[in-house]
Parts: structure tokens; C-alpha cells; sequence
């Protein structure tokens, strides 16, 4: 019973938010809305018992990325609102709604016709004794099996990090100069 | 009515199929670039929900994992994606994403 209405209470969070970045057009509205869904995800976590990773969506998503996001909207001063007359491509602001059915009525009969076929449980099991057993887990997992790739995603954050600051920075005059005088083609 | 009802993973993976379909619409829908990756984490989110469903359902924690490696990935595409944006709308305040059609400066 309690975790019915939980997943209902979550659910109506995750899709009223979903709905808000679409409707909204002021991005900084959209960006709040995006908090609501990340938030009503990492419920849906919890309940799930994937302690964790409700923990990280907080951490990471909700307070990382959107973070992010609005930093980005300050500092460029796009807050305004959406024009939405002004569309390049008329037909694509009614056939994408069309699109979205279309994806929820493939996906969602896909999910209906299959409920409750043959499930093949894995011979480990999820541990669920003790109050950090799903970290645990995770990490001996993680640590394990997944070391490589996880190492491989340091890699991937390092290469993230200067391309950013490669693309953020604005040309250097001075150096551009200099270099022109020298007659190197940059 | 729905009290004796249990949640099955089935009803996780329909939310997620929601999910998904709202973030679809969105990038089809919107034009501001920045409102277009809040609709791109939307989906990833959306199949977030399922791995971590799945992974209940078969009582395997690899499920878990792969939402770790995401998580990872969907933030280093953040950071990247608005830097791109970042250096294009301090060129064209207004720009838009059919304004950037031909990868031109």
C-alpha cells in the first residue's frame, strides 16, 4: 500500500516535471522543473533499494548539472522567454508531439505485451541485509568486474574538462597578434 | 481499487517510457539549445529508471553499474554540450537551433 502511493506521489513529481521543460518557455523555469523530475527519479531509487544511486542522482544531477544549466543562463542572459511564432520549420512544433506518442505507444505496448514473461534471476543476488549493502555491492561490483571501464572514465572526464576550457576561452589578442607578426598561420 | 495492487517493475518501465517520450517531444519541440539538453537528460533519465527496474527485477547489480557509467557520461556531455553552447550565443545572443544549421562561425 505504502509503496503504491509512494510510486504514485514520485511519479506525478517525475512527469509534472517532464511536462514543465517541455511547456515552459522561460529556460529558468524549465531548469526548476528539471529539479522536480531528478528528484522524483531518485525517489523511484530509493524505493527500488538502489540507495546509492538516489544518493549520486541528488548529488550529481540535481544539484550538479542544473547548477549548470542555470550558471549557463545567467551568464549569457538567455532568460528570456521563447518566442514561439517565430518557427523556422512550422510543421515540426505539431509532427513532434506526434512523434512522442508514437515512441510512448511503441515502447509502452512493448512493456504491456512482455510483463511477466521468463525471468532468468542472476545467481548473485541483490543484497539487501544491512544498511550499506546495496554500496556495497556496488562498489565490489564497480571495483571488480567494471575496474577498466571505470578507469577509462577518468580518462573521459580529463578530456571533458579541456575541451571545455578550450572552447570557452576567448582568443587570446595579444598571442594572435604576435603570431601574425611572426607570420605563423594558426 | 488500487490497494491490494503491488508495484510491479511493469509500471517502472511505463513511467520510463513516459520519460522518454516527454523528452523526445522536447528536443523535437523546443528550439533554445540549453532547454534541448534538459530534454536530452530527461531521457537519459527515463532509461536511468529502467536499468535500475531491471535490475531489481533479475536481482542483478550490473543494472546499478551501468546507471553509474551514465551518470558519469551524462555529465561530461553536459559540460562539454554548454561549453559549445557558451561559445556560440557569446557570438549570437539570440541564436537559435536552426541558426546553427551550417557549422560555420
Amino acid at each position: 500500500m505504502i509503496e503504491v502511493i509512494v510510486f504514485i506521489a514520485a511519479s506525478l513529481m517525475v512527469i509534472g516535471g517532464a511536462l514543465g521543460v517541455v511547456l515552459r518557455s522561460n529556460p529558468v523555469h524549465a531548469a526548476l522543473s528539471l529539479v522536480l523530475t531528478l528528484f522524483g527519479v531518485a525517489v523511484h531509487f530509493v524505493s527500488m533499494e538502489a540507495h546509492f544511486l538516489a544518493a549520486v542522482q541528488v548529488i550529481v544531477y540535481a544539484g550538479a548539472i542544473v547548477v549548470l544549466f542555470l550558471f549557463v543562463i545567467m551568464l549569457l542572459g538567455v532568460d528570456k522567454v521563447e518566442d514561439l511564432r517565430t518557427e523556422p520549420m512550422m510543421r515540426q512544433r505539431y509532427l513532434g508531439p506526434l512523434v512522442g506518442v508514437g515512441v510512448l505507444g511503441l515502447v509502452g505496448t512493448a512493456v504491456i505485451v512482455a510483463r511477466g514473461r521468463t525471468i532468468v534471476q542472476s545467481v548473485e543476488g541483490l543484497d539487501t541485509v544491512g544498511h550499506d549493502a546495496n554500496v556495497k555491492q556496488l562498489a565490489r561490483s564497480l571495483f571488480s568486474d567494471y575496474v577498466f571501464a571505470f578507469e577509462l572514465t577518468s580518462v573521459l572526464l580529463v578530456i571533458a574538462v579541456v575541451g571545455t576550457v578550450l572552447l570557452a576561452r576567448r582568443p587570446n589578442k595579444g598571442l594572435q597578434a604576435a603570431r601574425e607578426k611572426a607570420g605563423v598561420n594558426a | 481499487m488500487i490497494a491490494a495492487a503491488d508495484v510491479t517493475p511493469t509500471w517502472y518501465l511505463l513511467l520510463a517510457a513516459a520519460l522518454f517520450a516527454i523528452g523526445c517531444t522536447g528536443v523535437l519541440v523546443r528550439r533554445n539549445p540549453l532547454v534541448m539538453f534538459m530534454c536530452i537528460e530527461l531521457m537519459l533519465n527515463a532509461v536511468n529508471l529502467s536499468f535500475v527496474a531491471f535490475s531489481r527485477t533479475y536481482l542483478d547489480i550490473k543494472g546499478q553499474t551501468t546507471v553509474f557509467f551514465v551518470l558519469v557520461v551524462a555529465a561530461a556531455e553536459v559540460v562539454v554540450g554548454l561549453g559549445i553552447v557558451v561559445a556560440i550565443l557569446r557570438r549570437r545572443p539570440s541564436a537559435n537551433a536552426d541558426d546553427i544549421a551550417e557549422l560555420k562561425g
